[in-house]
């Protein structure tokens, strides 16, 4: 009787202590396989190069800066960030942690991941891209909250993807399938956004960009955590 | 005084009936012996009983006191062990522990931990990583997983696949101790199990 | 021979006809745009119907979550493809008009992009369904995408040409909602959109019986 009462007064602030160690088991997990950071740094370091040494010290207009930065981000981040959930298929840990925690944990340990995932590729790649590229921002702030917002609209649309694509049979190609077209609004904008912040645009220049990115990643999470349970339970 | 309550449970897949209209109650202190050909659902039947997945058709409800119980209240009361239901292999036994004992709102308690490693058989391989584990081992730390809460109903599908005869010695003894006082329900064929089940249902 | 119970159908044939010639002949030309207004008594009917039958999709994701029955399944999938191929016509239509307006059949306008990308997303939806075998898990997980497909439709009907200024004529979609038409003009378009409404509910209802037939004859067979 008393464990039941503990649990039950338990469950109201268990949704985010459990979604915190979800995440720090698949950072463990991560650091032991590195599955997806490898995938997602050989595929960045490797479009980086071939773009840059291609382009050789030619100096890009933002127009085409822009665009690339962000196809270089998108296609790496994308070839890595479905592996949170498919590994838990594959392996078949998907019904273990099924019986352990309510769906919504798992979404928000997993979109965590991701964000934190997609975070340090930025933290790589951007820096290079500026050695790499002659990249020079003029408006650094806008910049970087274009890159935060993108980021989180990002990893919100791979996540809940990766969800519904982990329990169908082909995954690979159809991760590519359904997340791409629905990521393209987040590309649109960022890119748009990146190529003003290049060119020294104003902060309230910048300002529909950011309001559409943000307002399609928190529609994005919302309707993802309503829909979560739908997906995970069977 | 728990009480599971079956009523009427009907599975298709694809339009193919895989069974119809099975029920049953169970009261702690009882157990339940699940049997039938390879293929008949038997692993179906469980994971719908986990609530793993929903039935076509039918319900089950978990009873505490005669008040049903919610499905996030049911994380506490299950314990399951089956083929098709892993650990993480690349962590070790401790650190599988402690995430399990963790997301369940337990304390991590290693002497606790010790102790079920040492029944089960493994001594010694706390800080290993299971896939350094044979087939045998690994089935007897899900067991260890499975136990940590001391769960009111314990589910065992293929209860000693892979188990040598010390091993399958183990399991007998905690099934015995389950059905006691708690619930007990087993997916088996094997003879020597068969008979832990006060009921028994055949799907087929 | 009385009114038999399809007259229904009878009737919308003369109607159709009747909103053809009456986008021709009865109604005047545009201010600015001359006689090329003229599609938009089809253009703007098709992107009516798609976001129509989009809506009907997920309104039967909805139901299929809240009780799977299969029946919600097949309903919600045949208004996706009803809403696809409306979208087809709708970026076609829009494409013939672009072509006369500004000189070529696409420019990346904003409308343009956003028609495009929810192509793109609804196509997405059938590739889901193609790649998934146990029928249940299919309906499931068809559902869930199909909600969220429709929640990013907004964006691309009202957001995001609004941000990047459309240069997309906007007679009905307006900050000030305001009907921006001759009363003439008005007169056709609303029977335009009430018929091309009519002939959406026959598509659908053939569809979905279409459909049923095989699901019988499927179990038939087994």
């Amino acid at each position: 009787m008393n464990r039941e009462k503990s649990s039950l007064a338990r469950s109201r602030f268990a949704l985010l202590s459990n979604a915190y160690y979800i995440f720090q088991k698949d950072l463990q997990l991560e650091f032991r396989t590195r599955y997806a950071v490898n995938a997602i740094f050989m595929f960045a370091i490797t479009t980086l190069t071939a773009v840059s040494f291609s382009i050789g010290p030619a100096r890009l207009k933002s127009m085409v800066l822009a665009p690339l930065l962000w196809i270089v981000l998108f296609f790496s981040a994308m070839s890595g960030l479905a592996h949170i959930f498919v590994r838990e298929e594959e392996q078949q840990t998907a019904d273990t942690l099924r019986l352990v925690t309510r769906p919504s944990t798992v979404f928000l340990g997993k979109w965590f991941f991701n964000l934190v995932l997609l975070f340090s590729l930025e933290l790589v790649i951007v820096p290079l891209y500026v050695v790499m590229m002659n990249f020079s921002v003029a408006n650094v702030g806008a910049f970087l909250l274009l890159l935060f917002l993108g980021s989180i609209g990002l990893a919100s649309v791979a996540t809940v993807i990766a969800a519904i694509i982990s329990q169908a049979g082909t995954r690979g190609a159809l991760f590519a399938v359904l997340s791409f077209p629905i990521s393209l609004p987040i590309l649109i904008s960022a890119i748009h956004g990146t190529r003003l912040t290049i060119d020294g645009a104003l902060f309230s220049d910048c300002l529909s960009d950011l309001q559409v990115l943000f307002s399609f990643s928190v529609v994005i999470i919302t309707i993802s955590l309503m829909l979560f349970d739908f997906i995970w339970r069977k | 005084m728990w009480k599971i309550k079956a009523t009427n449970i009907t599975q298709k897949f694809n339009n193919r009936l895989i069974f119809r209209d099975i029920s049953f109650e169970l009261n702690s202190g009882e157990s339940l012996v699940i049997t039938g050909p390879n293929g008949s659902g038997k692993t179906t039947l469980v994971r719908i009983i986990c609530q793993l997945l929903k039935p076509t058709a039918g319900t089950v409800r978990f009873y505490h006191q005669d008040r049903p119980l919610a499905p996030e209240q049911l994380y506490p009361v299950i314990g399951l062990v089956g083929p098709y239901l892993q650990l993480y292999n690349s962590l070790t036994a401790l650190e599988n522990y402690k995430f399990f004992a963790r997301i369940r709102g337990l304390p991590v308690d290693i002497r606790y931990f010790r102790q079920l490693m040492d029944r089960l058989g493994l001594k010694g391989r706390e800080l290993d990583e299971l896939r350094t584990y044979s087939s045998g081992m690994l089935q007897r730390v899900k067991y260890v997983m499975a136990l940590i809460h001391q769960p009111v109903v314990l589910i065992l599908d293929e209860p000693t696949s892979n188990l040598d005869e010390k091993g399958t010695e183990i399991v007998y003894e905690i099934m015995e101790e389950q059905k006691k006082e708690k619930i007990l329900i087993l997916a088996t064929n094997e003879p020597g199990e068969i008979q832990f089940g006060e009921k028994q249902i055949r799907v087929a | 021979m009385g009114l038999n119970k399809d007259w229904w159908k009878y009737f919308l044939g003369v109607w159709m006809v009747l909103i053809i010639l009456g986008a021709f002949l009865y109604a005047p030309p545009a201010k600015v745009l001359g006689d090329t207004a003229r599609i938009l008594f089809f253009h703007v009917p098709c992107a009516w119907i798609a976001t129509l039958a989009f809506l009907i999709s997920a309104i039967y994701s909805v139901k299929y979550l809240r009780k799977p029955d299969l029946e919600f399944d097949l309903k919600a999938s045949t208004a996706a493809q009803i809403g696809f191929l409306f979208t087809v016509l709708a970026t076609i239509t829009g494409s013939i008009w672009a072509k006369k307006i500004w000189h070529s059949y696409w420019n990346w306008d904003p409308r343009e992009t956003s028609i495009f990308i929810l192509l793109l997303i609804y196509a997405a939806y059938f590739a889901l369904r193609s790649a998934i075998e146990v029928q249940e898990q299919k309906a499931r997980l068809s559902a869930v995408y199909s909600i969220i497909a429709f929640v990013t439709v907004p964006f691309f009907i009202f957001i995001i040409p609004r941000i990047y200024q459309s240069l997309h004529p906007d007679p009905l979609i307006n900050p000030e909602g305001k009907i921006k038409m001759d009363a003439r003009m008005l007169r056709v378009f609303l029977g335009s959109l009430g018929g091309f409404t009519i002939l959406f509910y026959w598509i659908y209802r053939l569809k979905v019986e279409v459909a049923r037939l095989k699901i019988i004859q499927l179990e038939k067979e087994e």
